[in-house]
């Protein structure tokens, strides 16, 4: 214990007299949630949608198809009333709900008006924005094409609601993906780079020739950037929180311990990258390269998966960070608890498991 | 009768196709400084490693401080120190800090190490240096230090991997001073050298060659048997009579994997 302890020392003031890494730990994590504060404009294809239609009548049934061979919406769901609509959002489903209103078809023939509601589930903002949007532009070309002289006062009156984030804040698109982010560039890059640097150095010889256990060696190593991750984490949340207002909904404890198991899976890719690179600069390398363009492309943070080609919708599946993305959007802006979130944390799990096993296989070659 | 300390047994390390270590058999006894000489690439830094614990080798018999190599590593850790080529100190840490560190993960008590660490400070009049980083120390200073380290927890044998690399001839007599001062303290000494002169301070040399111990004595002996006014002589009548001479690097970057 006394031997672990003090190589943790050590560790912190290998931290904390670099200026490189005490940037990369505190600068970069502020840097970035400005970055992508900003918000980035892009398409939609097959968002899936359910209906609830109160009417069923001619109008409705022509709208809808309209909606649906646009290209940019698939069916998944037909309710049969407003119960549903809550429960279908947390399970992550659909992306948009549309509500026809009952004689909606006669009512905007009598009465030149009609109401459709527009429900998007925006702890995606950016998706529900774009969802709503070209549903809204789909409703009123509808409309123009059944009225073209514009002789009878006809018009769809789409009411939007946005559910987790009525004010729309893109806030509660880019503090869960910073978070990913950030904790997979510390965790990984951190560890790897330190790791190497000892291989570098020749410390790591010194390390191997000593009593220290490889296990030692790994968790010392690990240990402190694992700390300095929570805190880390800690902070994110709350200048999401006092900052940006994006609320926790769900439980503050599920949140931190999802954050941990993340952090965890990072670490142990960290190790896997050190087991092979065999420079800090080879390390830098594969991690920004395999991690961190992958991570801000391919997690959903900024594009939105449903919109990719196939195939990098499938590579996303291996992306660590978009199951961590989900797994937080879940939690602070829906609410949910691990009956919503059990597939993603068992992915998670998963993942770290195989990353250790790997890397503790190479880690023994490397020792031979 | 001398006790031996390292006993090796027909050592054959091989990476691939490549053998570095051929055949190797030989002792070291308790409390001598062992030469092991050769040119770059002979499979000195091979050798060195797997006694040391960093590589396993692919057969033989070897036995360390009374450990075997295969079964009782963790037993040999504690019994050894080992310095590289590197004098392997973090550069972002004090003197002190290092010092600290490397008694921490040997289990050095708080205490022994407070005396220990004063003693030593003072032997080497850095006590003025004790809280200054080792980035900003000349490099003979750093070998010192190292050295110290390496010994700083007491073992039986201390293994030392060219320890005069890019040292001036004044330093690299100073840290000879070091190593007879270990000696007398009873600590074997194993160490790796290609310079000629250094071999004439080792109470006993071996001499490799492509894999090969090719003459193993004292520095006398050999000066003698292969009528040779020094070391350097002996070193390059034993290459010559080599039928696979090494042409000297390249291959080291190999053995150390």
């Amino acid at each position: 214990m006394a031997q672990l302890l003090s190589f943790i020392k050590k560790e912190f003031f290998h931290i904390f007299r670099d200026p490189r890494t005490m940037l990369i730990l505190f600068g970069i994590p502020v840097a970035q949630l400005l970055i992508f504060g900003t918000v980035i404009k892009n398409e939609i294809k097959d968002v899936r949608i359910a209906i609830y239609d109160q009417s069923k009548d001619e109008t409705t049934q022509q709208i809808t198809n309209k909606l649906l061979s646009s290209g940019y919406f698939v069916l998944v769901d037909d309710l049969q009333n407003t119960s549903g609509i809550e429960e279908t959002f947390r399970k992550g489903e659909v992306k948009e709900i549309i509500v026809f209103e009952s004689n909606f078809g006669e009512k905007l023939i009598k009465e030149g008006t009609a109401n459709v509601q527009l429900i998007a589930d925006a702890s995606d903002p950016n998706m529900a924005r774009l969802a709503v949007s070209y549903t809204r532009g789909i409703i009123n070309d509808y409309v123009q094409k059944m009225n073209p002289n514009q002789e009878l006062p006809m018009q769809i009156q789409p009411e939007v609601r946005m559910y987790f984030n009525e004010e729309m804040k893109s806030a509660y698109m880019f503090v869960p993906g910073t978070m990913a982010l950030i904790l997979m560039l510390i965790s990984a890059m951190m560890t790897s780079i330190s790791i190497t640097r000892e291989k570098e150095l020749g410390t790591m010889e010194i390390l191997l020739v000593s009593p220290l256990k490889p296990a030692q060696i790994i968790i010392g190593k690990v240990l402190p950037y694992l700390l300095l991750s929570i805190v880390n984490a800690f902070v994110i949340v709350l200048i999401g929180l006092f900052v940006f207002g994006v609320p926790i909904t769900g439980s503050f404890i599920l949140l931190m311990l999802e954050t941990i198991l993340f952090i965890l899976m990072a670490l142990c890719l960290g190790i896997l990258i050190s087991t092979m690179a065999k420079s800090q600069m080879t390390a830098m390398f594969i991690s920004m390269i395999v991690l961190m363009l992958p991570t801000i492309l391919l997690s959903g943070f900024i594009f939105p998966i449903e919109n990719m080609p196939e195939i990098l919708q499938w590579l996303s599946h291996i992306m660590p960070a978009r199951w961590f993305i989900s797994i937080i959007r879940g939690i602070m802006l829906k609410g949910v608890g691990m009956a919503f979130i059990w597939k993603e944390t068992l992915i998670l799990i998963g993942m770290t498991l195989f990353f250790v096993a790997v890397s503790v296989r190479k880690f023994k070659i490397r020792l031979e | 009768m001398k006790e031996e300390i390292i006993r090796v047994k027909n050592l054959v390390k091989k990476f691939g196709s490549f053998t570095a270590n051929d055949n190797l058999t030989f002792d070291v006894y308790k409390g001598e400084v062992f030469g092991f000489l050769g040119a770059n690439g002979a499979g000195k830094t091979t050798a060195i490693r797997i006694l040391s614990g960093l590589s396993s080798p692919t057969s033989g018999k070897l036995n360390v401080a009374g450990f075997d190599v295969y079964t009782e590593t963790e037993k040999i850790k504690k019994n050894i120190g080992y310095m590289s080529q590197k004098f392997s100190l973090y550069e972002d840490l004090t003197v002190a800090e290092n010092i600290r560190f490397y008694a921490g993960i040997y289990g050095i008590s708080p205490k022994r190490r407070k005396e220990k660490m004063g003693e030593l400070l003072k032997k080497l009049e850095m006590e003025k240096a004790k809280n200054k980083l080792i980035a900003g120390l000349p490099l003979g200073w750093k070998q010192k230090l190292a050295f110290s380290v390496a010994v700083f927890h007491e073992p039986k044998i201390v293994f030392l991997d060219e320890p005069t690399g890019g040292v001036d001839p004044v330093t690299r007599r100073k840290f000879w001073d070091m190593i007879y001062e270990a000696a007398n303290d009873g600590i074997t000494v194993f160490v790796t050298t290609h310079y000629m002169d250094e071999a004439e301070y080792c109470d006993r040399v071996s001499i490799m060659d492509a894999g090969k111990i090719e003459a193993l004595d004292t520095p006398a002996k050999l000066k003698e048997k292969y009528n040779a006014k020094d070391m350097d002589e002996v070193f390059l009548r034993i290459a010559r009579a080599s039928p696979n001479p090494s042409e000297g690097g390249g291959q080291e970057t190999i053995t150390n994997e």
